[in-house]
């Protein structure tokens, strides 16, 4: 299938010796001069790139104390060394967290520190050269700031906020990531990742409108730039046409037409997705969200609900208070920005939706923690919200659930593999090798319990496992999207009385 | 007085003021240096009393390397807190026995304790240093000053432990002279090789402290992931440099 092994998934988890150099040259392709431009970033390599490189860092580690503490507090425990899936995947050392961070941390000893300024030798400190600038766009473009590691360290020491730190340098001295930024500059030009057009999306959704009414003999809209609406949806734009996404959606408008909602999508932040998370740079990710703010005041909605991305979850929650807020615009009787799985749950509580589970019968599910969920944001008001709340939601819609191993969901959910900026072809090696831990987790409950499914709520996440399952010996379409199984269950109380119409649409 | 006492004496000052100014030095970077976005690991608490005993678990019980690795916990765990058993005896030598602290300082179970702490130090250590050389993965990420930091530590507590049960050395001398260092009024230190070599080492530790990876001590209490509070959606968190951006931009 391609040019490199697909790693065994053996009975019991096995910690891999090292094997140097393994993964050097895995490395995504350098964003051209247009793209970089877009973001406000130089073209090309700048002259004398050593030294804004290492000013940009003392810049940084100013900016942002986790920089500065978790740069200094490493005490090279080892803990974190077996808990990257790139490293279980791969064998190569510089995939094992600190020694990620050692990377950029070895520049910092040489310029910031006194013992790497008189010791280098002694500490392992070393100038900026080509051959670490090298190695930074290699293995920083093998982290998909999970965060995984950072639930292990002594010190809550997160690689995730080395790698940005790192790829917002390489940006400045004009070595971004073409993926990325190209992604970035495409939000910023017409509103969405994949460059989608108002007219396109609106095309898109009324053929949907179209398929959902043949299936249900029901009208379910899905409204895009309808002024005055209470709810602004702001979900993944691969959610619009992408398998198995778009079923997502199609579960959403379900819900949102059970609960006589009035709603509507934005064409002009037709977007979750925040990539400038991913470069690091604060900057951009500001411009991204502030695109929502934009959106919210203009169509004058009172409420904003993402729909399923791990990432955009991160910066919704945790970021776009600080990023696009003061929300005192928008109505204060519900949190900003609210997860679908939160609105689903509240009205599954309320008692507002009614599931036929036997619609899902024939899946069985497992259920995927996406790492941004599960270890950089929350669902409900409770700690842990977000591994209960989607379990919860599962548990209403089907009979047969089991959990993969618990040592791989919750807080130490395995990554899928492709997120953090590496969902590219030109990384399906790292992408294919960094799955395997989810692979074997996946391979347990299946063979243990016959799961034939995984329900995840992370765009990235379902793209990357419709990529990889085949590589382990899976089919594609065993990804779904979650609110496919609240939309398949949901008992539409409009529905014509003869329901012959309500066949499910999938397989 | 001898040029070794005064030689002594003057390290013990330099190496006192090196240390409380480094330290402060690098607490008042991590204080002041702003953290723009909310960070914190989830699950993660949603109250500030949260927090506190979120960071007593961490900097007591070592939570989270627990999870991670039963070895290296244990080999840590036992190693700081022999660390934290042992600076207990060692009060004797600093606190005057007038001083209301003292009748706590000399318990026979703080002194006791302390005494025997010593062996689970250097199991602890050597451990530590064990892993360091066998295990594929610490090797590679280990640097000389990774396993010097773990010799002299390891040294500090072979000389000290040489000193209670081998080669008991002038507990009364050195008192006078511990004492004639923190009240200005110095005395001739102790001949006893054991006691100078053990004495050097503290020295070098406490000179290093504030310029190596011991400021994992200070660290862990600024670390972002394991200090803020999980309510980013209820209190809006803005760093002084983002607030800058905002005032620029217009709605
Ligand atoms: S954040 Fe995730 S991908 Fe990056 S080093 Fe840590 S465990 Fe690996
Ligand atoms: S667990 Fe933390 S302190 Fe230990 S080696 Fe990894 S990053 Fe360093």
């Amino acid at each position: 299938m391609a040019d490199f092994e697909t790693p065994e998934l053996t009975e019991i988890p096995v910690v891999p010796h090292i094997k140097e150099g393994v993964m050097a040259d895995s490395k995504p392709y350098v964003a051209k001069a247009d793209f970089q431009e877009a973001l406000g970033f130089p073209g090309e390599l700048v002259d004398n790139w050593e030294k804004v490189a290492v000013d940009k860092l003392g810049e940084l580690k100013g900016k942002y104390r986790s920089l500065q503490v978790f740069l200094d507090s490493c005490v090279k425990c080892g803990a974190c060394t077996d808990k990257c899936h790139y490293y279980l995947g791969t064998s190569d050392p510089k995939n094992m967290p600190v020694a990620r961070q050692d990377l950029l941390r070895k520049v910092y000893r040489r310029h910031y520190t006194f013992a790497g300024k008189y010791f280098p030798k002694l500490v392992g400190a070393v100038d900026m050269t080509k051959e670490v600038l090298d190695d930074w766009y290699s293995y920083y473009h093998q982290c998909s700031q999970c965060r995984r590691c950072s639930v292990y360290c002594p010190y809550g020491i997160d690689t995730a906020e080395i790698s940005m730190a790192a790829r917002e340098i390489m940006d400045e001295i004009g070595v971004g990531q073409k993926y990325c930024n190209e992604i970035i500059a495409k939000v910023f030009k017409i509103g969405n990742n994949l460059g989608l057009p108002e007219p396109a999306l609106a095309d898109t959704l009324e053929g949907l409108e179209e398929e959902v009414e043949e299936d249900t003999g029901i009208p379910i809209k899905f409204p895009l730039d309808v002024k005055g609406a209470d709810i602004m949806l702001v979900t993944p734009s691969a959610d619009f046409f992408a398998e198995p996404h778009v079923d997502g959606l199609i579960g959403y408008a379900k819900v949102f037409h059970e609960a006589g909602a009035s709603w509507t999508i934005s064409s002009y932040a037709s977007e979750a997705a925040n990539f400038g998370m991913f470069i690091g740079s604060y900057e951009n990710m500001r411009r991204v969200s502030r695109r929502i703010r934009k959106a919210a005041k203009d169509l004058g909605v009172k409420r904003i609900i993402f729909g399923e991305c791990g990432h955009a979850w991160r910066v919704a929650y945790s970021f776009l208070n600080t990023l696009a807020g003061p929300w005192d615009f928008l109505d204060p009787n519900y949190p900003v920005p609210q997860h679908i799985c939160e609105y689903t749950h509240d009205l599954i509580q309320q008692g507002k939706l009614k599931f036929d589970k036997s619609e899902n019968d024939h899946m069985t599910l497992t259920f995927h923690d996406s790492c941004n969920v599960a270890r950089a944001s929350r669902m409900g008001d409770k700690p842990g919200g977000q591994f209960r709340i989607p379990r919860e939601i599962i548990k209403a819609t089907c009979n047969n659930f089991y959990d993969m191993p618990s040592d791989t969901i919750g807080e130490a959910t395995f990554c899928c593999g492709g997120g953090g900026g590496l969902l590219t072809d030109d990384l399906m090696e790292i992408r294919v090798k960094g799955a395997m831990p989810r692979m074997q987790a996946y391979k347990t409950v299946v063979e243990d319990h016959g799961v034939t499914n995984v329900a995840a709520i992370c765009a990235i996440c379902k793209t990357q496992f419709a990529k990889v399952l085949p590589y382990y010996g899976f089919t594609m379409d065993q990804i779904i999207s979650l609110h496919q199984l609240v939309g398949d269950a949901l008992i539409l109380s409009d529905a014509p009385s003869e329901a012959t119409a309500t066949e499910s649409s999938e397989e | 007085m001898s040029a070794l006492s005064v030689t002594y004496v003057l390290m013990f000052y330099l190496a006192t003021a090196l240390l409380v100014f480094g330290l402060v030095r690098k607490i008042v970077q991590y204080a002041q240096t702003p953290a723009p976005l909310k960070i914190p690991t989830t699950p993660a608490p949603v109250t500030k009393s949260g927090v506190v005993l979120r960071m007593a678990s961490e900097v007591v019980l070592f939570n989270s390397l627990f999870k991670a690795s039963k070895w290296t916990w244990l080999f840590g765990w036992m190693f700081h807190l022999a660390l934290l058993l042992a600076f207990f005896r060692h009060l004797r030598y600093v606190i005057s026995p007038d001083s209301f602290l003292w009748p706590l300082v000399n318990l026979e179970i703080v002194q006791s304790f302390g005494k025997y702490a010593g062996f689970a130090m250097i199991i602890g250590l050597l451990g530590l240093f064990g892993r360091r050389i066998f295990v594929d993965r610490v090797r590679y990420i280990s640097s000389p000053s990774d396993y010097l930091m773990l010799l002299l530590i390891l040294g500090i507590a072979v000389t000290g432990m040489m000193m209670s049960f081998v080669a008991h050395t002038d507990i009364v001398h050195l008192k006078e002279f511990i004492l004639g260092l923190i009240y200005f009024n110095w005395q001739p230190v102790p001949t006893d090789p054991l006691l100078l070599i053990h004495l050097s080492l503290i020295i070098v530790l406490m000179i290093i402290f504030p310029i190596s990876k011991l400021l994992h001590a200070p660290g862990v209490f600024f670390s972002p992931t394991r200090n803020q509070v999980d309510n980013p959606r209820e209190v809006r968190h803005v760093a002084p440099w983002a607030a800058k951006l905002d005032a620029e931009s217009d709605s």
